[in-house]
């Protein structure tokens, strides 16, 4: 089995978020890098299927050249192979639309993605993917299993989950669930020394321009300090939900 | 040109985020004087909707879409969105419309925006505002397609209310066959899920065990609210898996969420951000969650909570 791993290089949740270039650009001064915890997860769950499974995974990132040490990562924690489409991630149809066409070339029996990237929260590119390819595709994935070709997997749905079935090939996005934090891998001195005898194949971008453009960031403006309200003076909160904030 | 809006039902009726929806979308078709219409699925009683602007809606019915599926829920969009020639398609932010919406965008060749709060700013290029980086920041997003999908962020919009009369029209539709099968589904009943909730009441470890949870549910039943609950709650099994909300778990976008007994770690916040107004009790006032709320009460939760409770229901019956 095939196995296709799309890894979005994002900046950590705990990282500061500021602008550059009148507001046009996120500024990675000072930022720390990581696999999209989305991502982490979906690879954590294809290392399994590799020892259990027999597949092979390839990791894909559509990046410059900043994001190599997060496919180093990838391929420390066990990924066979790297490819990075040289070029900046502008949107999600661009993003999209370069996997597609890499896949078309180089088809797989499973891509893993993530829900959505922590970053632009874009929820979209393994969708699009799945749009362009006709391939089936579940998102929200939660669990994920694989015998002779067909596949069974849960999804979250609001107020629950829903099992389904289908057959290969198939795209996922990802989440917590597919595997726990706990099994997450950190990789280990060996992990990082085979990674670097591993190909990390570096191809040009496919002819596709991006069909969004950021105008400018803001950020929210700076919060008002919060109003307490004595325990013993429970009437005052309700009075300040009702007739100020009104929401009750 | 118009603008076409998927409203969702679940169990026959339309879903509250459907009021949003169409409001959103008869202001967004007056801007670009064109029309709204709406599209439901296997939903009876669609007259609700005429109360937020809507005068046409286009009705689909088939046994085959009885369980959501998002290949063939987007092939039915994208048939209506050509046969009427509707080139701004407005979506919601449930779990169902998120996962059609890229599948949609593929199909109908449109540019797909999605977390947006506001109408557009500008309309060529067509601009509209959205959140980004986990609601830490504003991104205002233009595209230049001819078609573009608008996933509208719950309760950023609010309720436009105009009465109309409604025209209702069944909408056949060519439905393929898909390949995925829904084998099984799990479904809390009877209680409000986090995505509809108006008001979600969250816990976290705070409440020591799940044996205390009789308060935060009484609280909720009071509210009419969902109950929601940090991670390591979840993960101890304190609380299903579903209720865990934040950057790893759902995504919470409701007008008021409470939150008791919860530190307020930036990975939770990532998640809750976009809620309007943030109710913070904890009995330590150096909790950073005090940082990122509206109001807050410094106390033991175990006081607190049944104290509040009363207090509401006073509030309810003085206002009933
Ligand atoms: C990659 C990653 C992703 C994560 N994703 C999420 C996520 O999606 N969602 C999430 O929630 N967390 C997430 N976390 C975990 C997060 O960092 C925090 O550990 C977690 O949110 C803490 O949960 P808590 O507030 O319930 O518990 P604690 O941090 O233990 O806080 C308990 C709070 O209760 C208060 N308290 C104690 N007793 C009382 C009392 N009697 N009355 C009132 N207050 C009381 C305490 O003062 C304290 O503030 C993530 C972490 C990582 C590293
Ligand atoms: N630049 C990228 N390179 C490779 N994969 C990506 C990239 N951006 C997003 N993805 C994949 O698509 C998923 C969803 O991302 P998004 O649509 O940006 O929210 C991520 O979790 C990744 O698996």
């Amino acid at each position: 089995m095939k196995i296709l791993v799309c890894i979005s290089h994002v900046p950590d949740t705990t990282s500061k978020i500021n602008f550059v270039d009148d507001d046009t650009k996120f500024d990675v001064q000072g930022v720390q890098f990581v696999i999209n915890p989305n991502d982490e997860f979906g690879l954590t769950r294809a290392m399994w299927l590799k020892e259990k499974q027999d597949a092979s995974i390839d990791v894909i990132n559509v990046g410059n050249q900043t994001s190599e040490p997060t496919l180093r990562k990838a391929l420390a924690i066990g990924a066979d192979r790297a490819i990075r489409i040289n070029a900046e991630p502008i949107d999600g149809f661009f993003v999209a639309k370069q996997i597609a066409e890499f896949i078309k070339e180089n088809p797989y029996d499973l891509i893993i993605a993530g829900r959505e990237s922590i970053d632009y929260n874009g929820a979209m590119v393994p969708g699009l993917i799945a749009g362009f390819l006709n391939i089936d595709y579940v998102t929200n994935c939660t669990k994920l299993d694989i015998e002779n070709g067909k596949a069974t997997l849960d999804r979250e749905i609001d107020g629950g989950k829903e099992t389904l079935s289908g057959s290969l090939p198939i795209i996922i996005g990802g989440q917590k669930g597919l595997v726990e934090e706990s099994d997450l891998r950190i990789p280990n001195m060996r992990g990082i020394m085979q990674a670097r005898q591993k190909p990390l194949d570096t191809i040009e971008p496919f002819d596709f321009s991006p069909n969004t453009s950021t105008i400018k960031f803001h950020k929210p403006e700076p919060k008002q300090a919060v109003k307490l309200v004595d325990s013993d003076n429970l009437d005052e909160l309700i009075n300040l939900l009702h007739n100020e904030a009104k929401v009750l | 040109m118009a603008v076409l809006t998927y409203i969702e039902s679940s169990n026959g009726k339309i879903k509250k985020s459907g009021f949003e929806l169409a409001s959103y979308a008869c202001e967004l078709a007056k801007q670009t004087n064109s029309s709204a219409i709406a599209i439901t699925i296997n939903c009876p009683d669609t007259s609700e909707i005429a109360n937020y602007g809507i005068d046409k809606v286009l009705k689909v019915n088939s046994d085959s879409l009885n369980e959501f599926n998002a290949k063939l829920y987007s092939d039915v969009i994208s048939q209506a969105s050509t046969n009427f020639d509707c080139d701004r398609i407005v979506l919601s932010s449930s779990s169902d419309s998120k996962y059609l919406a890229p599948l949609l965008a593929a199909k109908i060749d449109a540019s797909y925006l999605n977390n947006v709060i506001s109408l557009p700013s500008n309309l060529n290029p067509f601009t509209v505002r959205r959140t980004a980086f986990t609601n830490k920041a504003f991104s205002d997003t233009s595209s230049s397609s001819k078609n573009i999908i608008i996933g509208l962020s719950n309760n950023s919009f609010g309720l436009v209310e105009n009465s109309v009369s409604l025209s209702e029209e069944d909408f056949q539709v060519n439905l393929e066959n898909s390949n995925l099968a829904v084998e099984s589904t799990e479904k809390a009943s009877g209680t409000i899920s986090i995505a509809d909730a108006d008001i979600v009441v969250s816990a976290g470890r705070g409440m020591k065990g799940p044996e205390n949870w009789n308060l935060i549910e009484d609280l909720a039943n009071t509210l009419g609210a969902a109950t929601a609950c940090s991670k390591p709650v979840s993960d101890m099994g304190w609380r299903p898996h579903s209720e865990h909300v934040g950057q790893t778990g759902k995504p919470v976008a409701t007008n008021l969420y409470i939150a008791i007994g919860i530190s307020g770690a930036i990975q939770h916040l990532a998640g809750i951000n976009s809620s309007k107004i943030k109710v913070v009790i904890n009995n330590d006032p150096e909790a950073p969650f005090f940082k990122a709320a509206d109001y807050g009460v410094v106390g033991d939760a175990f006081e607190v909570v049944p104290k509040l409770n009363e207090k509401l229901k006073e509030f309810n019956l003085q206002n009933s």
